[in-house]
């Protein structure tokens, strides 16, 4: 097994609406999905942004195994939505890139 | 077969000019779309029409129109061009005027429709509770705007009356493109598989450059070429309902299926029920298969009955935000930034500011991402410290950025470039109506 940076087996892009958050994850090959599909749950996200949350948010994950797609809704993320945040990144645009470097195990050398 | 070129002028207000021209120039189009409105938008340009009866629309309108309608009026006798756009804001009706005047100008009668009804600020029940759990009545005069999502419809009507520019304020953004597809094709408005597919085309165009290569690349990961000329998107629409989303050749950018799955889920929940006034669609099933260079076949979208309901933006006053940055750099510098926040934040409590919310962040280190995950880079050489708050009253907003500046010659050592300002919050919440409730208009400017 080798560990692996998210950022090498996919892209990403978010978008809001409101005060939710959502992250698109694409695989770049078709064959990597699965490894995401298994490691990247909907709870793995919860805890890696769980300073970002409110209490009690649960985040939600879809599937789009033809596009080697997940689609992650972080609700209550965005401190109130973009016209109301005190953020910086009131959108919440910069939050993909942070995904991005979770650690994946990937099987035999990596890519 | 007949196929139907529409291409997408602008993914916000401010958005490049140039690819749209370029697209009006050489995208051999039918439709040229101008998405315009994001969401508090239409409440800051309803008090300038509150100011002004003949302000309160997007203030690049006359720029982009002198731009573009010279080859609207030039592509009468061939190839016809028509302009769709949601510019009108909280006044398509003064758009629509300033429109036809341009026109004329520039050598050209054009027919110019202004659609209205999304202005439900006097039909919404004061009792009506919105998603920030208060009532209109209860945030009362705070209350400045409230928009409902328009469909089709207008814009369809002002098609059938041979308009050549439609003005719109609010609607739904895939709307405006998918109401060309549906007068275009006379597809059946409840056909709601075919609308479903429209809808996606009207969703992945609705953002101009993000699905042609803008807000993508990546370097040594994702690699695009030519951004600084980015070339605004294309879809072919066959009456079969078949979709190649392309540019102009030449252009900088790339269309390939990655820039468009990562549009395909921007902004989207769950992607089996995007809901639109005109469908309930289903991107669930969407295929984007790479033809050649910059051209991509999306397919597979579906949809269902559309919501019984609409949503309405309320745009309200929600009181002030103070702000105040300064850097820090060098050795210690992260340090004495954190010295300088501490600082901020007891003056804060020892001068009395009442916040209803307040931050302070570091940014370089942990303004975006939460201190968590900011920890793991390495210590950065510079960081500047911001501190915002949003207060009931601008006197208390005023502060904040004083006692950031204030740092100059009472903080830490080293700070540079402090800044402060304040701004009064317009904020956005939404709520429901029964769609009966709500009826397009449309406005002729023809004589």
């Amino acid at each position: 097994m080798a560990t692996v940076k998210l950022r090498t087996l996919a892209h990403s892009r978010t978008g809001d609406k409101g005060d939710t958050s959502n992250i698109s994850v694409i695989a770049y090959r078709p064959d990597d999905f699965t490894l995401l599909q298994e490691q990247l749950t909907a709870e793995r996200v919860q805890d890696y942004f769980a300073e970002l949350l409110p209490a009690g948010a649960q985040v939600k994950r879809y599937e789009l195994p033809h596009l080697g797609a997940l689609n992650f809704i972080l609700p209550g993320a965005l401190k109130g939505g973009v016209t109301r945040s005190l953020a910086v990144d009131a959108h919440g645009k910069c939050l993909g890139a942070a995904l991005l470097d979770i650690a994946i195990e990937a099987a035999g050398t990596p890519h | 077969m007949k196929v139907l070129r529409i291409g997408s002028g602008a993914g916000y207000s401010g958005d490049r000019i140039e690819p749209a021209v370029e697209l009006a120039e050489k995208g051999e189009l039918d439709y040229l779309v101008f998405e315009c409105l994001a969401e508090r938008t239409i409440a800051l340009a309803q008090q300038s029409r509150l100011a002004d009866s003949e302000a309160g629309f997007d203030p690049l309108l006359e720029e982009r129109m002198r731009r573009i309608l010279p080859y609207v009026v030039s592509s009468r006798g061939g190839r016809r061009l028509r302009v769709i756009t949601n510019m009108g804001a909280a006044n398509p009706v003064a758009a629509a005027r300033l429109v036809r005047r341009i026109a004329a100008e520039l050598g050209g009668a054009l027919k110019v429709a202004a659609v209205t009804g999304d202005d439900v600020l006097a039909l919404v029940a004061p009792d009506s509770l919105l998603d920030n759990q208060q009532t209109l009545a209860q945030m009362g005069d705070r209350v400045i705007s409230a928009n409902a999502y328009l469909g089709i419809e207008g814009i369809v009507q002002a098609l059938q009356a041979d308009a050549d520019v439609i003005i719109t304020g609010r609607v739904a953004d895939p709307s405006l493109f998918v109401a060309p597809q549906v007068f275009e094709f006379g597809w059946a408005v409840d056909n709601w598989p075919v609308i479903g597919q429209a809808t996606l085309v009207g969703h992945l165009l609705e953002c101009a450059g993000q699905i042609t290569g803008g807000y993508f690349a990546d370097p040594g990961f994702k690699d695009v070429e030519g951004l600084a000329r980015l070339g605004f998107p294309i879809a072919e629409v066959g009456s079969d309902g078949s979709v190649v989303i392309t540019k102009v050749a030449g252009s900088g950018g790339c269309v390939t299926p990655a820039t468009c799955t990562e549009q395909l889920l921007y902004e989207v929940h769950d992607p089996a029920a995007y809901l639109t006034p005109d469908v309930t669609a289903d991107f669930s099933g969407a295929r984007f298969d790479l033809l050649e260079a910059d051209r991509v076949a999306v397919s597979g979208a579906s949809g269902s009955a559309k919501p019984s309901s609409l949503k309405v933006s309320v745009g309200y006053l929600d009181g002030w935000i103070g702000e105040g940055q300064i850097s820090y750099g060098g050795p210690g510098a992260l340090a004495r930034a954190k010295l300088a926040r501490e600082i901020v934040l007891e003056r804060l409590r020892l001068v009395g500011v009442e916040c209803e919310d307040l931050r302070a962040d570091l940014m370089g280190v942990d303004s975006l991402h939460g201190a968590g995950i900011g920890a793991r880079g390495p210590e950065p050489w510079e960081v500047r410290l911001r501190v915002a708050a949003r207060c009931a009253l601008k006197g208390d907003a005023l502060k904040i950025g004083n006692e950031v500046e204030t740092l100059y010659t009472n903080g830490p050592a080293g700070g540079g470039g402090a800044v402060k300002s304040v701004r009064q919050v317009v904020a956005v919440a939404s709520l429901l109506v029964d769609r009966a409730q709500v009826l397009a208009r449309v406005h002729l400017e023809d004589r």
